[in-house]
């Protein structure tokens, strides 16, 4: 799903956030990406929904060569994969339900199955009974799961979450990866980078460990 | 729930997709007509501001339409005179029918005249009844005091002061002439005034659309920046950029639209007040001159031209500006 080649990322200004990380993670397998804050996380996650552009190296996703590819291609790319971010993204001018349809709305699907999908998506993610509030009234955890719900709505082939559970107590922690796991149990494949070492350690997922911008064990990469 | 293929369901990617949608026009009309409602809607949620930005398109909409438009008038009230020069000659009292014939011929044979008319004493005296409102006092005249006139058309379109001039000597020298008279040099002054009046007006046209541009390609570039957010969540999750862009260019066609409806009341108005003194003044001339608006034409031409400037101002803003908006 997700190979990386030798790929460096080196920012403007000569820091270099990933140094000649290689890895392969097969479709439909679910890895977590560890490592101290800096360490070069996000940053890999970026290079994957092609937020940021590898500096050296050769990224695929999903058997496509996205290295070097064209501006008009990246939305298409870009909808099979759901990311899930730290701070959400959530649009606080909308109610819960128009930012869960909002990649149903960009993909052209129709009213009707907007609807579904979107109150399905929600009923998962046990948020049906507050699909008319606005975000902001929802507590972090909520709010988390909208960005979940999102992610998830259009049935991506990926799912990218960066600290999806930075500002959650440990119980909702283990709901949202729980969440997670039940996921990649119907075929997607879930990387998610965290620095919740306990959190990760029981579950049993390959760890991808990166350390000042290098993969610290590279045998892991071939999850 | 989620199951990870439902390939009947999910729309193809890339250009597929592009082109599926784009060659369904009811998802492609669905679409837009969705977009079109929604930037409409936020005007309307804004509407205080949304008005303000209308009102000075609208201005600057319906001072060079009415400008024009009175102009247009003017031209209208000099048009009952073709455009051409023309000469009166009046001939003496004792001239008879034949003779005035005779010289008609004549002088129809002139290089210099393009075309002559006989205008015999009666029909003058009819015209002039019917022109000036004095049909009473005429009537009440036993004989008919007006002479033939030679109504002289010259053969070359601009006539030249100079050229007129020795037509006319030519005219005054014959032995039935009792006066010639160059008409309507004032129509032909007016002409000229009006032509750069005209021009006047297209300048400050033309300068006025571009402050219409101006005006909405910065309203969309401030909306553009108070909708970063959502412009970033939105490319994040895959939106293209046609997608991103069209609820902005749909902005710069309701300003528009709405300005030119706004300036479309502003001309009606102003024609309507101007329309009472207008008619008394044309009374005090005997004439029925009253102001005309085309009030269909003025608003599908406002219409236009304001959809226009807003569609090219919120273009110009999103090129400007959306493109460089990119997830970090």
């Amino acid at each position: 799903m997700i190979q990386f080649s030798n790929v460096s990322k080196r920012y403007p200004g000569g820091y270099e956030a990933l140094s000649n990380v290689s890895f392969h993670m097969e479709k439909g397998a679910m890895a977590f990406l560890t490592g101290h804050s800096g360490a070069g996380k996000s940053t890999l996650l970026k290079l994957v929904a092609l937020i940021e552009y590898a500096s050296r190296g050769q990224i695929m996703v999903d058997g496509e060569n996205v290295t070097r590819i064209s501006r008009r291609r990246i939305p298409y790319i870009r909808r099979k994969i759901g990311f899930i971010f730290q701070d959400h993204h959530l649009l606080f001018d909308r109610s819960v339900f128009d930012n869960v349809a909002l990649p149903l709305i960009i993909a052209g699907y129709r009213h009707q199955d907007i609807g579904r999908r979107v109150r399905a998506a929600l009923d998962k993610l046990g948020l049906l009974s507050k699909e008319r509030l606005s975000p902001i009234t929802l507590s972090g955890g909520e709010q988390q799961r909208v960005g979940i719900a999102r992610a998830v709505v259009n049935k991506p082939m990926l799912l990218l979450a960066d600290e999806p559970t930075g500002n959650l107590d440990p119980d909702l922690s283990r709901e949202i990866m729980s969440l997670f796991s039940l996921f990649n149990d119907v075929g997607v494949s879930v990387l998610i980078a965290s620095h919740d070492i306990p959190l990760i350690e029981s579950l049993d997922y390959p760890v991808l460990s990166l350390e000042e911008g290098r993969l610290a064990h590279p045998e892991a990469g071939a999850a | 729930m989620i199951r990870q293929r439902n390939t009947r369901q999910r729309p193809r990617h890339g250009w597929q997709g592009r082109l599926q949608s784009m060659l369904s026009p009811r998802i492609f009309l669905r679409r837009h007509l969705q977009v079109a409602f929604d930037s409409l809607g936020r005007l309307y949620r804004n509407r205080v501001s949304s008005l303000m930005t209308a009102a000075v398109i609208a201005i600057a909409l319906a001072l060079p339409a009415g400008l024009f438009l009175l102009l247009d008038n003017l031209d209208r009230l000099s048009g009952s005179w073709d455009g051409q020069a023309s000469m009166s000659v009046f001939l003496k009292q004792d001239i008879t029918d034949t003779q005035a014939g005779a010289l008609l011929k004549q002088v129809s044979e002139w290089p210099e005249v393009g075309a002559v008319e006989l205008v015999t004493p009666a029909q003058a005296l009819e015209e002039f009844s019917q022109q000036s409102g004095f049909a009473d006092v005429l009537g009440a005249l036993e004989d008919n005091p007006l002479p033939y006139v030679l109504i002289v058309i010259p053969a070359s379109t601009q006539l030249d002061p100079v050229a007129a001039s020795a037509l006319q000597a030519r005219f005054t020298d014959l032995p039935e002439t009792e006066l010639a008279q160059l008409d309507l040099q004032w129509v032909q002054r007016l002409a000229a005034i009006l032509d750069i009046a005209q021009r006047i007006i297209l300048i400050i046209g033309v300068l006025l659309a571009l402050a219409v541009m101006l005006v909405i390609g910065n309203t969309i570039r401030l909306e553009i920046q108070n909708r970063r957010d959502e412009i970033v969540v939105t490319k994040l999750i895959g939106a293209t950029n046609s997608f991103v862009r069209q609820p902005f260019l749909y902005s710069g066609f309701w300003y528009g639209a709405l300005g030119a409806l706004i300036a479309w009341a502003v001309v009606e108005g102003g024609f309507w007040l101007l329309a009472e003194p207008v008619a008394r003044l044309a009374g005090l001339y005997h004439s029925d001159f009253s102001l005309e608006t085309l009030p269909l034409q003025l608003l599908l031409v406002l219409l236009l031209g304001g959809i226009l400037l807003g569609l090219l101002g919120s273009w110009l803003a999103v090129g400007r500006h959306l493109d460089a908006i990119e997830p970090t």
